[in-house]
C-alpha cells in the first residue's frame, strides 16, 4: 500500500544488564500509515516507551535488531548524520515530561526557533519568529508574543507541554510520535490537548503513535490500538474491536481494571503480580501465564504466535480461548447453587 | 453527629518581597471551604491542580496552618486546641500520601516505618511491637515476615500498602488520602483501591479523598466537593455531580472525562465543543470580578451550587 509511512519489522532492542543482552521490545512487527492514530497500551515497564525511543533513534548504549523502514531508510542502519536530518524534520516527538523535555536556561521562542532553524539554516530570522508565533497561535497560546519571551518555568504544566508540541510539529513532520503526552496534565487541559493533536493530524496529514495507559485516551483518539505487554504485542486491532471484542487475556484485565463514569462496580479487578522485570522476564512459552495461573497449562502454547482471528485483528498465544474471570466464574457457581 | 465539619477554612500564605521581605501579599490557597463528613463515608475532594484540595487536607491534619475558620473534630476545634490536646486527637487521624517512592524513609527497614505512630503513642515492648505491626502487615496482604526489609525491596503497589498499614497503625477514625494511587499502574490502581474499601467496611474507616481522576472519585465516593482557585463551585452527592451537573465549571470537567466507548468519540467531541462555548458565554456571570466563584446556594437538601446573585 502506497500510504504506509513507518515499517516496523521484527524490532528487537535489547540493554546491557552485566555483560548479557536482555530484550525490552521483543520481535515487534508494526505499519503506521499516513492520517492515522497508532495507540500502544500497557503497563509501565511493558516497553512502549524503549519502542518509541528506538524508532528515533535515541537509545545510546542499547542493541537494535530487525528493520524500521520509513519511506524507504532503514532507520535502523541510518547514520548518525542522517537520522539527525530526519529527526525534528520528518519524526517529531512529544514528551512527557515537559519541565525535563525544555532547556530551562532559554526563552521558549528561542527554542522553537532553533528547530526551525536547524533544519532551515538559511531561513531569515524574522520569518523563522513570525513562524514561531503562528506556532504558539496554533497550539492556542493566548498571548504568542509575550510567552515567546518567556522561561519554562512561569509557564503552567499545560503550557509547558504545549510549547513541546509546538516543537515537535514545527516542522510539519510526517510522523508524530507522543509518549505520554498528556499524563501529567489535568482532565480539562487533557482533552485540549488531545484535541489539539487530532486537529493536526487532518491538517497535516500525519501518521501518529500514541503512547499511553489510560483507555479512555485510546477510546477517544485511536484508529486503531496495539496492546503491549512484557515487550511483545499481544494483540492488535482496529479500536472498535478492541474495546468492545477483546480477546487477550492481558486486555480483558486492563479493560476491567478500571473505574469507569457509566457502570459504578463494587469492586474492580485486580492483575495479580506485577510486570516482570527485564532479567527475569521468561523467554519462553506465555509471557502472560504467570499473572493467570487458574488458566491451565495445556491452554498455552509453546512459542506463542500472533494469530490473526479476523481480518486486521491478531491475538498473541491461545489461551484467549479459554481465558476467564475466576470472580465472573464463582459468581455463576453462587447464581446455580442458590 | 459528622465525624468532621470544616466551617469556612482559610488558609492565606504570605507572599515576602521587597528588601526586608515584608509581607506584600497573601496567596488564598483555601478561601472560604466549608463540608462535614458522617463516620464511614467517604468524601471527595476534586479538583485540578492549584485548586487548594491538597492544602484542605493538609491544614485538617496540621501540615499547614489555618488561617481563620474552623474544623470540628468530634466536637474540638483543631484550630483553636492547644498543644497537649492537639497530640490527643492527632492520632484519630491520619494521611496517605500521593508518591510511595518518597513518603517512605529508604533508611528505615518496613518495621521502623509502620511501627513510629505506635512509638509515639503507645508504650509497647518490643515483642509486642513486632506482633503488632506482623498484624498490620497480614491485614494490608503483605507477607509478615517482610518486616526486616527495606522500602526498596517493594513494588509502588506494595508501598503504598505499607504507607496505608502505618496510616491504620493507630486505629485511627479519619484518613486523609491525598491522591493515594495517582502514581501507581492502572492494575495496581484498582488493587489499592479494592483495598481500600475493604479496610473501611472492616474499621469503620471515614476517608477524605482527594484526587483529580474523577473516574476513581465516581468510584469510591458518597459525597464530593468540587474547589476551584480555593473555594467551592459544587456539592453534593456523586450522583447529583455526576448526573446533574448545575455549575459550568462542573460540567465542564465532566465534559472532558475521556468516553470509554469509541463510538461516542464524535458526540462527545461535540458536546465537548459545546459546554465549552456554553462556559465562554457564561464565565462573566458564574464567577466574579477576580475570576472567583460565588458563594454557595442550596438547590437541594444535599446539592450546594455556586450559582450568581440574581438581581
Amino acid at each position: 500500500m502506497n500510504d504506509v509511512l513507518l515499517n516496523i519489522k521484527n524490532l528487537k532492542t535489547s540493554f546491557r544488564i552485566k555483560d548479557d543482552y536482555y530484550a525490552a521490545v521483543d520481535d515487534v512487527s508494526l505499519t503506521v500509515r499516513k492520517n492515522e492514530v497508532l495507540a500502544i497500551v500497557g503497563e509501565s515497564g511493558s516497553g512502549k516507551s524503549a519502542f518509541a525511543f528506538s524508532i528515533m533513534g535515541l537509545h545510546t548504549r542499547a542493541k537494535i535488531e530487525g528493520d524500521i523502514d520509513y519511506k524507504g531508510i532503514n532507520l535502523v542502519k541510518a547514520s548518525t548524520s542522517q537520522m539527525r536530518k530526519l529527526r525534528g524534520k520528518d519524526m517529531g516527538m512529544i514528551f512527557q515530561d515537559a519541565l525535563s523535555a525544555l532547556n530551562p536556561l532559554m526563552v521558549v521562542g528561542d527554542q522553537i526557533d532553533e528547530a526551525i532553524f536547524l533544519h532551515n539554516p538559511k531561513s531569515s530570522k524574522s520569518l523563522r519568529k513570525k513562524q514561531v508565533i503562528n506556532l504558539l497561535n496554533q497550539v492556542g497560546i493566548p498571548r504568542p508574543e509575550k510567552t515567546y519571551h518567556q522561561y519554562p518555568h512561569e509557564l503552567s504544566g499545560g503550557m509547558r507541554q504545549r510549547i513541546v508540541i509546538a516543537m515537535a510539529i514545527s516542522n510539519q513532520p510526517e510522523l508524530l510520535i507522543a509518549d505520554e503526552p498528556t499524563t501529567a496534565l489535568d482532565v480539562t487541559i487533557q482533552s485540549q490537548i488531545l484535541d489539539l493533536i487530532k486537529e493536526l493530524k487532518d491538517t497535516i496529514n500525519a501518521g501518529i503513535i500514541l503512547i499511553t495507559h489510560d483507555l479512555g485516551v485510546v477510546a477517544e483518539m485511536a484508529d486503531r490500538v496495539a496492546v503491549m505487554y512484557a515487550g511483545q504485542i499481544v494483540e492488535i486491532a482496529d479500536v472498535y474491536t478492541l474495546m468492545e471484542n477483546p480477546q487477550h487475556p492481558y486486555t480483558r484485565s486492563l479493560l476491567n481494571s478500571i473505574p469507569t463514569l457509566n457502570d459504578v462496580k463494587e469492586e474492580l479487578h485486580v492483575i495479580q503480580g506485577v510486570v516482570p522485570s527485564l532479567q527475569k522476564l521468561p523467554r519462553t512459552g506465555c509471557r502472560f501465564a504467570a499473572r493467570i495461573p487458574w488458566i491451565e497449562e495445556s491452554s498455552h502454547e509453546a512459542s506463542p504466535e500472533l494469530h490473526e482471528i479476523s481480518p486486521g485483528h491478531f491475538v498473541r498465544c491461545t489461551c484467549y480461548k479459554d481465558f476467564y474471570f475466576p470472580e465472573q466464574a464463582e459468581e455463576e457457581r453462587n447464581y446455580v447453587a442458590n | 453527629m459528622s465525624l468532621i465539619e470544616v466551617e469556612n477554612l482559610k488558609v492565606h500564605f504570605p507572599v515576602r518581597g521587597g528588601v526586608f521581605q515584608t509581607v506584600k501579599d497573601h496567596v488564598r490557597a483555601v478561601d472560604g471551604v466549608s463540608f462535614s463528613i458522617e463516620q464511614g463515608q467517604t468524601y471527595g475532594l476534586v479538583g485540578e491542580s492549584g485548586s487548594g484540595k491538597t492544602t484542605t487536607g493538609r491544614a485538617i491534619i496540621g501540615l499547614n496552618d489555618i488561617t481563620s475558620g474552623k474544623v470540628m473534630f468530634e466536637g474540638r476545634d483543631l484550630a483553636t486546641i492547644n498543644k497537649k490536646e492537639y497530640i490527643d486527637v492527632r492520632k484519630d487521624i491520619q494521611m496517605i500520601f500521593q508518591d510511595p517512592f518518597s513518603s517512605l524513609n529508604p533508611k528505615k527497614r518496613v518495621v521502623d516505618i509502620v511501627a513510629e505512630p505506635l512509638r509515639n503513642y503507645e508504650n509497647l515492648s518490643a515483642k509486642e511491637e513486632r506482633i503488632r505491626v506482623q498484624e498490620l502487615m497480614e491485614l494490608v496482604g503483605l507477607s509478615p515476615e517482610a518486616i526486616y526489609k527495606y522500602p526498596h525491596e517493594f513494588s509502588g503497589g506494595q508501598r503504598q500498602r505499607i504507607g496505608i498499614a502505618r496510616a491504620i497503625a493507630l486505629n485511627p477514625k479519619l484518613i486523609i488520602a491525598d491522591e493515594p494511587v495517582s502514581a501507581l499502574d492502572v492494575s495496581v490502581q484498582a488493587q489499592v483501591l479494592n483495598f481500600m474499601r475493604e479496610i473501611q467496611k472492616e474499621l469503620n474507616l471515614t476517608y477524605l479523598f482527594i484526587s483529580h481522576d474523577l473516574g476513581i472519585i465516581r468510584h469510591m465516593c458518597d459525597h464530593i466537593g468540587i474547589m476551584y482557585k480555593g473555594r467551592y463551585v459544587e456539592h453534593g452527592t456523586s450522583d447529583e455531580i455526576f448526573n446533574n451537573p448545575q455549575h459550568i465549571y462542573t460540567k465542564r470537567l465532566i465534559a472532558a472525562i475521556p468516553d470509554s466507548n469509541p463510538r461516542n468519540r464524535e458526540m462527545h467531541y461535540e458536546n465537548r465543543k459545546l459546554v465549552k462555548s456554553e462556559y465562554d458565554k457564561l464565565e462573566k456571570d458564574f464567577f466574579d470580578e477576580e475570576g472567583l466563584p460565588f458563594s454557595l446556594k442550596s438547590i437541594s437538601a444535599t446539592h450546594q451550587v455556586a450559582l450568581p446573585e440574581r438581581g
